[in-house]
């Protein structure tokens, strides 16, 4: 890289500090690849291998997680602007779906063309939100997203549209062959988990991404070096939000029910940080693997006991673990045992005469 | 409608109090610790549970009752500052902190479901349901009561905070905590004692708002809390002064609002402060210092 007077300017991972920089946990390209594409293989021939219903219908939760978590850590994890409020967008994306099947009169197939205009509604939803919230920093930010997520909720218990309080259901899809009715789930949700990763790996490398993790660094110093932050945060936002708006409403027409209570969940948001924050912020596989562990689990603890109170303690106890003891996370802290312990073989080899 | 919008003044001034008092507790937090305890809500809602048991199980007073469960949320404070708070360094320190105390919220949301159940419980003693004829108006007894235990814990805050030496350090310790800790104050106490104090107020605020309230359960710490958020930031966070004048002026707000449109008066605090934040990010009585990262 040169400036323009054509002087070398060292890379930028070069400034940023030892202790924060990920290391990346498997270093050869191929290897790399090769993992990637193992894992998206899998993927696509689970619900065909494993036919199960339980299993299938665990698969397409689990996806929708993926895809949110990772929506999530493109706009908090690498901006540091923590947004516990993200169950607004999921669930605008939720009641669009739902609202506009009922008003429409689409049949169960035409529906699934409403997954993407759900994202489009919570991108909307998403601009005045982030026009008031990006305004202020740190705990103040947090604390508004939490504000407009009771706004959302209380909207959802009061106005007409959304049913109230008595909720409001999807389409019904009437005539599916019940062995694959999960299926047409399943890889919408793929196909969405996928894309979020792959932008999600793409941005960080990019120039805009390049920007977020500066306005997370010093935010100041950012728009000092010509960072125009405000457009930054929202795209960042905007983005974030038209993922999870689809993934809600993808998600409600699988559930196939929506009430307030229940669409805009306050654990909903602790469950995406936690997954986020279990995996590794600010990593683009982090996220993923958080979800891949953590909503399998709470779906079978849920089979496995009828009452909610218990899930909340395990989650709660399972949340101050990571924070105390795995507080950068799963990837970062293995990728920094690898690296030491690299270190120490290569070292090892040195010695030996 | 007169009367109605001037009794509806009463009540908000009166349970503002409360409220106040609570907002005060969470800001001190937030100026001492820089820590935004988002299990506030919770804890008012675990000192009501603690007030209900004494009164229905043991027979003892409410008011009584305050005595013991005053010093045990100032322990309870103490313990969740020392375990979960006081370890947590480092640069993301304050997601840490702030995503630490919604997990111990998640925790004491969860054994109160366990131990209560989801039924609503409320507060009775011979004060609660009876009424007292003031300038014309015919007030609850209890919401007068709370109102003036209100007055005198802030009160007595007040006192420790300026007129004491520990008072000081606090101060200090708000101001600047690098430059506290070079003139010899133990951070770590001042830090531990200042989230016990903030933590024993909830006791009597859970009291209150459990006689108050007409019914409580687990889950009315969302409530509480998304209030006392937005009134502290409204305020100006680590404003103590404007927490309890925004407390005040949202709680009379909100009773207003409540005449007309009962199912859309919690929506008041929101839109103050959506509306206030666009125009002075920093709040009504906020520093810009604050603001900085």
């Amino acid at each position: 890289m040169t400036d323009q007077l054509g002087a070398q300017i060292p890379p930028v991972t070069d400034f940023i500090q030892p202790g924060t920089r990920s290391v990346p946990l498997i270093r050869r390209r191929t290897f790399a690849v090769a993992g990637v594409a193992v894992v998206v293989a899998i993927a696509a021939v689970y619900p065909l291998v494993i036919t199960n219903p339980t299993a299938t219908n665990f698969g397409v939760i689990t996806l929708v997680f993926v895809a949110v978590a990772s929506a999530w850590n493109l706009f908090s994890g690498y901006s540091g602007y923590l947004s516990l409020g993200h169950a607004i967008f999921y669930g605008t994306g939720a009641y669009f779906l739902c609202v506009a099947a009922k008003d429409w009169h689409l049949s169960a197939d035409a529906a699934f063309w409403l997954v993407p205009l759900g994202g489009v509604a919570a991108a909307l939803i998403s601009i005045p939100v982030g026009l008031v919230a990006l305004r202020v920093r740190r705990h103040t930010f947090v604390v508004i997203t939490i504000a407009f997520f009771f706004i959302a909720q209380l909207s959802a218990s009061n106005l007409g549209v959304t049913g109230g309080s008595g909720g409001i259901l999807p389409p019904v899809p009437g005539n599916w062959d019940p062995a694959t009715y999960n299926n047409p789930f399943y890889y919408l949700a793929l196909i969405i988990a996928a894309g979020t990763v792959a932008l999600g790996w793409q941005v960080r490398r990019s120039r805009f991404g390049l920007q977020l993790r500066a306005i997370r660094d010093d935010e100041d110093r950012a728009a000092g070096l010509g960072v125009r932050t405000m457009p930054v945060k929202l795209t960042a936002l905007v983005v974030s939000a038209f993922i999870t708006g689809m993934a809600g409403a993808l998600w409600v027409y699988f559930i196939g029910e929506a009430f307030p209570q229940f669409v805009f969940d306050p654990l909903f948001d602790l469950a995406v940080v936690l997954m986020a924050f279990l995996g590794g912020l600010g990593t683009v596989a982090g996220p993923v693997l958080g979800a891949l562990i953590l909503e399998p689990t709470q779906l079978w603890l849920n089979l496995q006991q009828s009452n909610s109170y218990e899930s909340e303690i395990l989650f709660g106890v399972l949340f101050l673990a990571v924070i105390m003891f795995l507080p950068r996370g799963l990837l970062p802290t293995g990728a920094e045992y690898v690296t030491k312990w690299r270190a120490r073989w290569r070292q090892s080899r040195e010695d030996a005469p | 409608m007169g009367t109605q919008i001037a009794h509806a003044i009463a009540d908000g001034i009166l349970g503002g109090g409360v409220y106040a008092l609570m907002a005060a507790g969470l800001t001190l937090i937030f100026g001492v610790l820089d820590i935004i305890n988002v299990a506030q809500g919770i804890l008012v809602v675990l000192g009501g549970y603690l007030s209900y048991v004494l009164s229905v199980h043991l027979h003892i007073d409410l008011l009584v009752g305050l005595l013991i469960t005053v010093p045990a949320m100032f322990v309870i404070g103490v313990v969740i500052y020392w375990l979960f708070i006081r370890p947590l360094r480092g640069a993301e320190r304050t997601s840490m902190t702030l995503l630490a105390c919604f997990a111990v919220a998640l925790i004491v949301e969860g054994i109160l479901y366990r131990e209560f159940g989801s039924q609503y419980v409320s507060l009775s003693a011979s004060y609660t349901n009876s009424t007292v004829h003031v300038f014309g108006f015919y007030l609850s007894e209890i919401y007068l009561i709370g109102f003036g235990l209100a007055v005198v814990a802030i009160a007595a805050l007040y006192l420790v905070l300026y007129r004491t030496t520990f008072g000081r350090a606090v101060r200090a310790t708000m101001q600047n905590q690098a430059a506290a800790r070079l003139i010899g104050i133990d951070v770590n106490r001042v830090a531990a004692i200042t989230f016990g104090i903030a933590t024993a107020v909830t006791a009597l605020g859970g009291m209150v708002f459990g006689a108050t309230s007409g019914g409580f359960n687990p889950n009315s710490g969302y409530d509480l809390i998304s209030r006392l958020l937005a009134i502290i930031i409204l305020a100006g966070m680590g404003s103590i002064g404007g927490a309890l004048v925004t407390a005040i002026f949202m709680t009379t707000a909100e009773a207003l609002v409540d005449i007309w449109q009962p199912n859309w008066s919690v929506a008041v605090f929101y839109l103050a402060l959506v509306i206030v934040l666009t125009f002075r990010p920093q709040g009504l009585f906020g520093r810009r210092a604050v603001r900085a990262q």
